[in-house]
């Protein structure tokens, strides 16, 4: 076992793991974010995004002790209790869900998304979704949510500098 | 699914790093970005007794300038290679292959050293690498050596770095002012290359004064597209000039035959894609 520390969803944690755990597990078994699912077992369709030290990654691709020290938010941690983040809103208001499987991961990597390019256009609003995959909705909505949360972002500054610190 | 059981370290330095290599060089492997790795160990295609994390090793991470040449420290992520102005500067192949490869996800973890090492023959890299003339700088317990990318790539997944060895950083001759493209044909569903094309060439006074040509998933190790490389140098930069150079992009490759396409197939996509990233590189219409 190895003893990993670390600040999620903005509480600090500190647990024994084994070193072969994947973050997604440890999250979910451990400290019950069932809020991150897993979609698959090649690491190909994103629904375990969450944030990493501030970057987008597939936590069943990531070791729980790699992430030891780190910072992580999952969907859970996005926005206060009771609250939307702004994303989320969009796509709830723009149907940008179906089944609402893939939704965990589509928000936190559009979040990542906007976060480097407040105002994307839809060609880079689908490039930085490549690695998220959606067996429902054909993805129009989710692009049209994700370029409405970016207006909505905007009307709103500032806004998200607490949220995904 | 879920990993064997492993030990794992996450060493500071690369001192310490190479020490628990030769230690326990049998049984170990080392841990980049995983991205490449995690999966294998997940489907448990190996099983290593302990994992050494260079995660945490920072003088292995960033690029720098080094008069001639760059040098990219091999933990430096994806992201941070394509984002970098230094390599879209005097590398641009190496930018332009960095938009078509996996997803920001991917890019966020993986790594430039990691993704040369994995040596898969489907990576998109390992061509650029090789059409720049890449140097890599290997180090080991005894110091380190420096090993050209003609010799670097051995065979599939296979590299020269020995089983005491890691990869420290990778040095780019600077290729300033070269246009550059990578063309990339894949199935749609999966990133991964069927056959990809990287081209970087010089042209002055309309004529083509340089060119490389790297040719990715056209035998088991990447390839220089050498017959084409050689009729370019001299001639102008035209479309005829290109066609004529493209029908010679397959000239001695041994592509495989999967599930993607034959060798046949990816001959022809070879030449077509070859014809492509020249006409983008050159700015022929
Ligand atoms: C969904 C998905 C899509 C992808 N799509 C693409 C794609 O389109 N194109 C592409 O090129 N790649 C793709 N990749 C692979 C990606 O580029 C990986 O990041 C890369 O292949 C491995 O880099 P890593 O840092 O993650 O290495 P790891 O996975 O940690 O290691 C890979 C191998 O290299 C060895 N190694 C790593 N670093 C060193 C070192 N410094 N010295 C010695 N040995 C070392 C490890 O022991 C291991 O055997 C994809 C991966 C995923 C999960
Ligand atoms: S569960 Fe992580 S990418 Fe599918
Ligand atoms: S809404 Fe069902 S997978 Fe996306």
């Amino acid at each position: 076992m190895t003893s990993i520390r670390l600040i999620v969803d903005g509480r600090q944690v500190a647990d024994e793991v084994e070193p072969r755990t994947l973050l997604v597990q440890y999250l979910r078994e451990q400290l019950g974010k069932t809020g991150t699912v897993i979609g698959c077992d090649t690491s190909n369709c994103g629904a375990c995004t969450v944030h990493l030290n501030g970057r987008s990654v597939k936590s069943c691709n990531v070791l729980a002790v790699q992430a030891d020290g780190g910072e992580v938010t999952t969907i859970q941690g996005l926005a206060p209790a009771g609250e939307l983040h702004p994303v989320q809103e969009a796509f709830r208001e723009w149907h940008g869900l179906q089944c609402g499987y893939c939704t965990p991961g589509m928000i936190m990597q559009a979040v990542d998304l906007l976060n480097e390019n407040p105002s994307p256009s839809e060609e880079a609003v689908r490039a930085g979704l490549e690695g998220n995959l959606c067996r429902c909705t054909g993805y129009h909505n989710i692009v049209a949510a994700v370029r409405h949360a970016s207006e909505l972002m905007a009307n709103r500054q500032p806004v998200g500098s607490g949220a995904d610190a | 699914m879920i990993p064997a059981a492993f030990d794992y370290v996450a060493p500071t330095t690369l001192d310490e790093a190479l020490a628990s290599l030769s230690a326990h060089r049998d049984d170990v492997k080392i841990l980049a970005g995983g991205q490449s790795l995690l999966p294998v160990l997940r489907m448990r295609l190996n099983e290593p007794g302990l994992l050494i994390d260079l995660g945490r090793i920072e003088s292995l991470r960033g690029i720098r300038d080094d008069g001639d040449a760059l040098v990219i420290g091999a933990m430096t992520t994806h992201h941070d290679v394509s984002a970098s102005a230094l390599v879209q500067e005097h590398a641009l192949l190496i930018s332009e292959a960095m938009t078509h490869l996996a997803d920001p996800q991917v890019r966020h973890r993986g790594t430039f050293g990691g993704a040369l090492s994995h040596a898969d023959p489907a990576g998109d890299l390992c061509a650029p690498a090789l059409a720049l003339g890449a140097t890599f700088v290997i180090a080991s317990a005894g110091g380190s050596r420096t090993v050209d990318a003609g010799s670097f790539f051995t065979g599939l997944f296979e590299t020269a770095i020995g089983e005491d060895e890691i990869l420290a950083e990778v040095r780019i001759p600077k290729h300033t002012d070269w246009g550059a493209r990578y063309e990339k044909f894949v199935q749609i569903a999966y990133q991964w290359s069927i056959v990809g094309v990287a081209a970087t060439v010089q042209v002055e006074g309309g004529l083509f004064a340089a060119a490389r040509v790297g040719l990715t998933n056209m035998g088991i190790v990447p390839l220089r597209a050498e017959a084409t490389e050689s009729s370019l140098v001299g001639q102008p930069a035209t479309a005829e000039t290109i066609a004529a150079a493209a029908a010679l992009a397959a000239d001695g490759t041994n592509p495989p035959s999967d599930l993607n396409g034959d060798a046949d197939y990816r001959r022809h996509l070879a030449r077509v894609l070859t014809g492509r990233a020249l006409r983008a590189a050159s700015g022929v219409a």
